[in-house]
């Protein structure tokens, strides 16, 4: 097995034999004539066929690789007309009586050497379109025009180096990817590839060419940049794997971008995404989220040496929400404690965090922080459709004194003249057995509830989940979480609230069905589960 | 004749979709010389290799003068294209 590294254009991963690509390289002789204004006739006719034949492959190119990709070609042609180009063939036609294809080739490197001198990378790959559209002359020249291209069947196409026209010439159908010895990231077989949606490794070396043959099998991965050869049965296996994941994804971005959440019978579901920070909500559009179902704020304060102050959060969710543009966006309040622990807050070191200190019993003990989130919450609420959602409820008393809070920041932004939104929803997890066990009491307090499975679970069964050797007694899928689940949202329904589950469990798709036979209604998982999700909703049928 | 200097917003420079454009509006006046002049280099504005060549850059001041037929129409044009960034 031999492996080569270059730069990968496209990520993807294609597996399959080697087809060395040769140029059917048109040898140009330095021949003397006798006639130059014939000589100038035949570039005039060369040219005019290249013309044409550019044309085509422009057409071609606009449908396969779009306008933008397809442009360079119309720049061809008008390289073609060049003055200096013509001129240059023109002048050595004449003063030296030599023949069209001496001229257009001595032209041809001309130039391409004055692009690649110059000191810019994109500039230096330019040299390649000038000897792309120099060696179509020379070959409409000649009598024989050769067909372009020699590939046959699903084949790995390797070369020194591909012109755009070349590129795009090769039948697509047939092409699992490119591999060049040479060229650069800004070379135009480089960017059509990726338009080409297949992998292409570009500058993997000279030796490449030299150790390979036609029907060798090679390993692509554009995702690395490699390209193994003649693979071992171990690197074959894992790439095969790879493959088939990527292409699961794609396909899945593919088919169900823009498709709705719907069961085959019609039940309809929204399926949002859970972020950590500003930075994810590139995936959240990316992979088409419905909404945000979780911002986890805790971000805020982990990446500062002090307490966020009211405009840096202010700033914050204003970003999100206005990202999101008026899609449900869902921020939950601090959440620290436990697992996730902040020096400035000084906290204790407890026995057993998880049962300890954490999350709303800060936020009801130390008002100043809470209320301090809650104004930067209400005065963002403006900028889009915000939810908030608060942690690690166990009690009636508690969602009580969070609503006193909450009029109270209400009031208090009317006192400073501050805008907010009157349809913010609020809403509570549900992530001790406590809150499913009088999620009847709660329900009619909120406008949602969203079960936060993973901290469930661990209370329900008194399961440490950070503990590896109790992994086997952590049945996710126990009756009692199940259950407890089933009668929040039972309990949610009967009250005019909605209910969402934002753990883990709800990418688990093994549950989908029972989730939406249970009438959950929101479903918020890491982005990239999304459309997986999607997928299994619009196979389910709830009629059956 | 007719000259004014403007500055190259294009991120990337005056690069190979851009010269293409200058010239596809350019050859629309036959019997108008435009030149562009940057640093020491000239290019006419009708010769998309001499264009690129030039090299370019985002940032850098380009000197376009326009003499014959139809002269100042063809310096707005040009004027235009520039300003705009040529439609990126």
């Amino acid at each position: 097995m031999n492996k080569y590294t270059g730069k990968g254009v496209y990520s993807a991963i294609a597996i399959g034999k080697i087809s060395v690509y040769k140029r059917q390289e048109a040898s140009v002789k330095r021949v003397r004539i006798q006639d130059a204004e014939a000589e100038k006739k035949r570039v005039a006719r060369a040219k005019e066929l290249s013309n044409e034949q550019l044309s085509n492959i422009y057409e071609k190119a606009l449908k396969e690789v779009g306008e933008t990709n397809a442009q360079i070609f119309e720049i061809h042609m008008m390289m073609l007309e060049d003055e200096d180009y013509n001129e240059s063939i023109e002048n050595i036609i004449e003063t030296q009586m030599v023949n069209a294809e001496y001229a257009v080739a001595v032209t041809s490197d001309n130039f391409a050497e004055m692009f690649a001198s110059m000191d810019d990378s994109y500039m230096q790959a330019r040299a390649a379109d000038v000897k792309d559209i120099s060696n179509r002359i020379i070959k409409n020249l000649s009598v024989d025009t050769t067909e372009e291209g020699g590939v046959t069947g699903k084949m790995i196409v390797c070369a020194d180096d591909l012109a755009p026209s070349e590129t795009v010439s090769l039948d697509k159908d047939n092409v699992l990817a490119f591999v060049t010895a040479k060229g650069s990231s800004n070379s135009h077989t480089a960017i059509l590839a990726r338009n080409m949606n297949i992998p292409a490794i570009i500058g993997v070396g000279e030796e490449f060419l030299k150790e390979i043959k036609d029907g060798d099998l090679a390993i692509v991965d554009g995702f690395k940049g490699e390209v193994y050869v003649n693979p071992d049965d171990e690197t074959l296996a894992v790439m095969e794997k790879k493959q088939n994941e990527d292409n699961e994804k794609k396909r899945l971005l593919l088919e169900l971008k823009g498709k709705e959440n719907e069961t085959i019978d019609g039940t309809k579901i929204n399926i949002f995404a859970n972020i950590g920070g500003v930075s994810n909500i590139g995936a959240v559009l990316q992979n088409d989220a419905g909404g945000i179902g979780l911002f986890r704020s805790e971000f805020l304060y982990l990446e500062n040496d002090d307490y966020p102050t009211e405009e840096q959060q202010l700033a914050a969710y204003k970003k999100v929400l206005e990202s999101m543009a008026g899609k449900k966006v869902i921020i939950r309040t601090l959440d620290i404690g436990a697992d996730k622990q902040v020096d400035y807050f000084n906290l204790d070191k407890e026995e057993n965090p998880a049962l300890g200190y954490r999350a709303i019993r800060i936020c009801l003990t130390r008002p100043d922080i809470f209320k301090t989130q809650l104004r930067a919450l209400y005065r963002a609420s403006t900028y889009g459709n915000l939810g908030i959602m608060f942690p690690m409820i166990t009690s009636v008393s508690e969602v009580e004194k969070i609503l006193e809070i909450c009029n109270e920041v209400k009031k208090e932004l009317d006192a400073d003249g501050l805008e907010y939104s009157e349809n913010i929803e609020l809403g509570i997890m549900i992530e001790t057995p406590a809150a499913a066990v009088i999620s009847d009491l709660l329900a009619p307090m909120v406008d949602f509830f969203s079960v936060g499975t993973n901290d469930l679970t661990q209370y329900t069964l008194a399961c440490d989940r950070q503990n590896s050797n109790i992994e086997s007694f952590c049945d996710t899928h126990h009756e009692a979480i199940l259950r407890l689940i089933k009668m929040a949202a039972d309990n949610a329904h009967k009250h005019g609230a909605w209910i969402g589950i934002c753990g883990e469990l709800a990418a688990d798709t093994t549950l989908t069905e029972q989730f939406l036979r249970m009438g959950i209604d929101e479903l918020s998982v890491s982005p990239g589960f999304v459309l997986k999700v999607r997928d299994q909703v619009r196979n389910t049928d709830l009629s059956k | 004749m007719v000259t004014k200097t403007i500055k190259v917003v294009n991120e990337q420079g005056i690069h190979m979709r851009p010269a293409g454009m200058l010239v596809a509006e350019m050859k629309k006046f036959p019997n108008c010389n435009v030149t562009l002049k940057c640093g020491e280099k000239t290019a006419k504005a009708t010769a998309v290799m001499q264009i690129m060549a030039s090299g370019i850059k985002c940032g850098s001041e380009v000197e376009i003068t326009a003499e014959g037929e139809n002269e100042q129409a063809a310096l707005d044009k040009a004027v235009e294209l520039f300003e705009t960034g040529f439609g990126e």
